[in-house]
């Protein structure tokens, strides 16, 4: 029996764990408390005091981090806690670029949110020196603009903690501190890995996506033919941005959206992913019978790859080399569909949705091309395309459901899950399963890579191979899991390894949600559900069902895994110096 | 006045002494600091891989404290007094004249590596006021007129 501590919040009695804090407490007693700075299990600081309360001492306490103890009386909406709350966050408008019109996260912002909520009558209220910083937007995937932030350091525990990245921190000190990157660098000269966790634990808007939309819509005027992907766990979440409930996979309305967008096809990128598990698996099979490196890694998450070739560049043999999924997709609308629709590759374009910063990154990545052409031309994040579909006028919530264009539109329950944690590996196996024994799989859910445990061990049973997996997501739960392999102590076969933490669903050009939500919801556990959903209602679930993808084998790429697969879906990686760029 | 190998030794000594001791980031740094006269980014790159911490840390205790500096001192440290007196006296635009002559912001070291400007508290030559002190040699009842021939004397000296 765990260790209960009796307390009374605004005069409701209430019971928790020992250890608990007091804006724990009021959350079980359904008492709202403000936060800024707090992002649960991310960042539990105590910094910005805006959560302060009223637990009987002298002082007024930071309810996020403060202890509950037996007997404790906290009052939280008393006139002198609303009042410090207030100056609380008037000092930070005082320093804030308050041009919220024209912000990325007008109507979605916490210091918004505060403002409202606590009554906020003068925006100017302590006016003063103001520190004018440079925005900082060399890099493809983060933009930072100081002059919004409000030093809540979410960014920073988000790159240290969940990513072990950590190319970002606080510098200087009082009014002088600002976060950004050690010796004045910018953020694309460091080794940062452009995932994006940053931004979506941003409160406010010092962190946002590197624009695609402008250059889309170019590529829209230009004449050219332009082709659209959809990554899985874009469907999974895009309907947030529109009232929807957390967890409604909104395909059908995305891909008549996207239509209506202006784009001559719309192709699905779970197409691409049944043909990378394919590829993939294959590659497997071949390490395993060749005796070549293992445990081989997966290589779908930008983000991972670039950490891996910059922390980890020993471990770049072991990763598979296969393209991504919409670059696989890519390179075969540029190469065979160009071919049978009778298209220069020269006059079309691919832009890819996707759920992810990093593969703005990725797309830029010379090697991802084919005769000179890149295999994406375009990388815009799921925020991007609701603010397009927004800006187009469209009615979201009561468009028709549409089905993907064909012959590159086709795809497997196997392909739809890529975007939870697990995914891929799951796809992966069922594709295995029946290569290696030969005999068909009956029962296709893996459930034992499912989940959001930070690293995750299976081992399955493929006859007279037992193959010893792992699956990690957020880097810093793979570095736990290289380091184990590298020392020696664990040994296994295969691993996918996601950069961001719950995948691709939480991934981070994915729909932001506040704090108070986070806290409230698993936003990964619930959003993928919408893709093993839609995988469930699938009539073919292994990517080797796929129709349209034998047909482009059969017509087109020969050999899974032979010399034109090779040719147009794999790659090769470069080992990186974090800070090459300091003199 | 050992070479910058046997400096990067002593530093490597100083880590394997402090890292097993919780928070041996600040004592390292100022082990480093007394090594080398500051903290620069070879020295903070070293010290954040072998304490297993990122760069990020060690660069935002380094501008944390002002006690730490970023790059060595320079031959000449010229110390304004921004003491009571020397303020009242004006000392603070002398301060500035100086920031803007030698193009560097208060605490910083010129390029050339010849001059490193600071404030500091009262020097006890109040009489004098305003003062500044350039290593120890100390010049009293100043104007900011008087800046650039006294850069100048010490320039001379370099040539």
């Amino acid at each position: 029996m765990e260790n209960m501590i009796n307390l009374t919040i605004d005069g409701v009695q209430v019971s928790v764990p020992a250890g608990s804090t007091v804006l724990d407490a009021a959350r079980k007693a359904n008492v709202h408390i403000p936060t800024l700075c707090y992002l649960k299990d991310v960042n539990e600081i105590g910094a910005c005091r805006v959560c302060v309360v009223d637990v009987g001492g002298r002082a007024l306490q930071a309810a996020c981090v403060y202890p509950v103890s037996e007997g404790m009386v906290v009052k939280t909406n008393t006139p002198a806690v609303r009042r410090a709350r207030k100056v609380v966050v008037e000092l930070l408008l005082s320093i804030h670029d308050r041009k919220c019109l024209s912000c990325p996260r007008n109507n979605n912002c916490e210091l918004q949110d505060l403002c409202r909520d606590l009554g906020i009558e003068d925006d100017n209220h302590f006016a003063g020196e103001v520190i004018e910083h440079k925005i900082d937007d060399a890099s493809p995937c983060v933009v930072r603009d100081n002059n919004k932030c409000v030093l809540c350091r979410r960014c920073v525990s988000a790159c240290h903690k969940q990513q072990n990245v950590g190319v970002i921190g606080a510098v200087k000190r009082g009014f002088g501190t600002s976060i950004e990157s050690p010796w004045g660098l910018q953020l694309a000269q460091t080794g940062c890995v452009g995932c994006g966790q940053c931004i979506v634990a941003c409160p406010v808007g010092a962190l946002r996506e590197k624009d695609g939309i402008k250059a889309v819509d170019k590529l829209l005027e230009s004449g050219k033919h332009v082709f659209v992907q959809p990554a899985p766990a874009v469907r999974a979440a895009l309907g947030e941005e529109f009232g929807l409930p957390m967890g409604t996979p909104v395909t059908g309305k995305m891909v008549a959206a996207l239509r209506r967008l202006g784009f001559e096809k719309v192709f699905d990128t779970d197409f691409g992913a049944d043909l990378t598990i394919l590829e993939e698996a294959t590659e497997l099979v071949q390490r395993i019978q060749n005796k070549g490196v293992l445990p081989m890694i997966t290589s779908c998450s930008p983000g991972w790859v670039k950490y891996c070739e910059t922390y980890n560049s020993d471990f770049i043999p072991n990763l598979s080399s296969c393209k991504s999924p919409h670059e696989m997709l890519g390179a075969v609308i540029k190469s065979y569909y160009a071919e049978k629709a009778g298209l220069d590759p020269k006059q079309m374009a691919v832009v890819s949705v996707m759920p992810c910063t990093a593969k703005k990154y990725e797309a830029r990545r010379p090697e991802l091309s084919n005769n000179g052409l890149p295999d994406v031309d375009e990388v815009i994040t799921t925020r991007e395309l609701a603010r397009m579909i927004r800006s187009a006028g469209i009615d979201f919530a009561n468009l028709p459901d549409e089905d993907f264009d064909r012959v590159l539109g086709e795809s497997t329950g196997g392909a739809v899950i890529f975007g939870a944690t697990g995914g891929v590996m799951e796809a992966a196996l069922r594709y295995a399963y029946e290569a290696i024994t030969g005999q068909e799989l009956k029962q296709v859910e893996f459930h034992e890579v499912r989940g959001l445990q930070g690293v995750k061990e299976a081992i399955i049973d493929l006859g007279s191979l037992k193959l010893n997996v792992a699956v990690a997501h957020g880097t810093a739960n793979a570095q736990k899991l290289l380091d184990s392999v590298r020392s020696g102590e664990k040994h296994y076969e295969f691993i996918e390894i996601m950069c961001c933490p719950g995948g691709c669903v939480t991934g981070g050009g994915q729909p932001i949600v506040k704090s108070s939500k986070r806290a409230a919801v698993n936003v990964s556990a619930e959003r993928a559900k919408a893709l093993y959903s839609e995988d469930e209602g699938k009539p073919r679930r292994k990517s080797q069902e796929n129709e349209e993808l034998k047909v482009l084998y059969s017509e087109y790429l020969g050999e899974i895994g032979g010399h034109r697969a090779h040719h147009l879906l794999h790659t090769t990686y470069t080992a990186r110096d974090p800070y090459e760029q300091i003199k | 006045m050992p070479d910058t190998n046997e400096k990067f030794e002593l530093l490597n000594q100083a880590i394997e002494e402090l890292k097993d001791q919780p928070g041996a980031l600040m004592p390292v740094m100022q082990r480093a600091q007394n090594i080398f006269g500051c903290v620069s980014l070879d020295v903070q790159k070293l010290i954040a891989e072998k304490l297993g911490v990122t760069l990020s840390e060690v660069y935002g205790v380094a501008t944390f404290y002002s006690q730490f500096k970023l790059k060595p001192a320079g031959k000449y440290t010229i110390s304004v007094c921004l003491g009571t007196a020397c303020y009242v006296k004006g000392s603070q635009k002398v301060l500035d004249r100086l920031s803007e002559e030698l193009n560097i912001p208060v605490g910083d070291t010129t390029d050339d590596g010849l001059f490193t400007l600071q404030a500091t508290r009262c020097l006890g030559a109040c009489g004098l006021a305003p003062v500044m002190t350039v290593n120890d040699e100390v010049y009293g009842g100043l104007t900011p007129d008087d800046i650039p021939g006294i850069l100048e004397k010490y320039r001379e000296l370099e040539m």
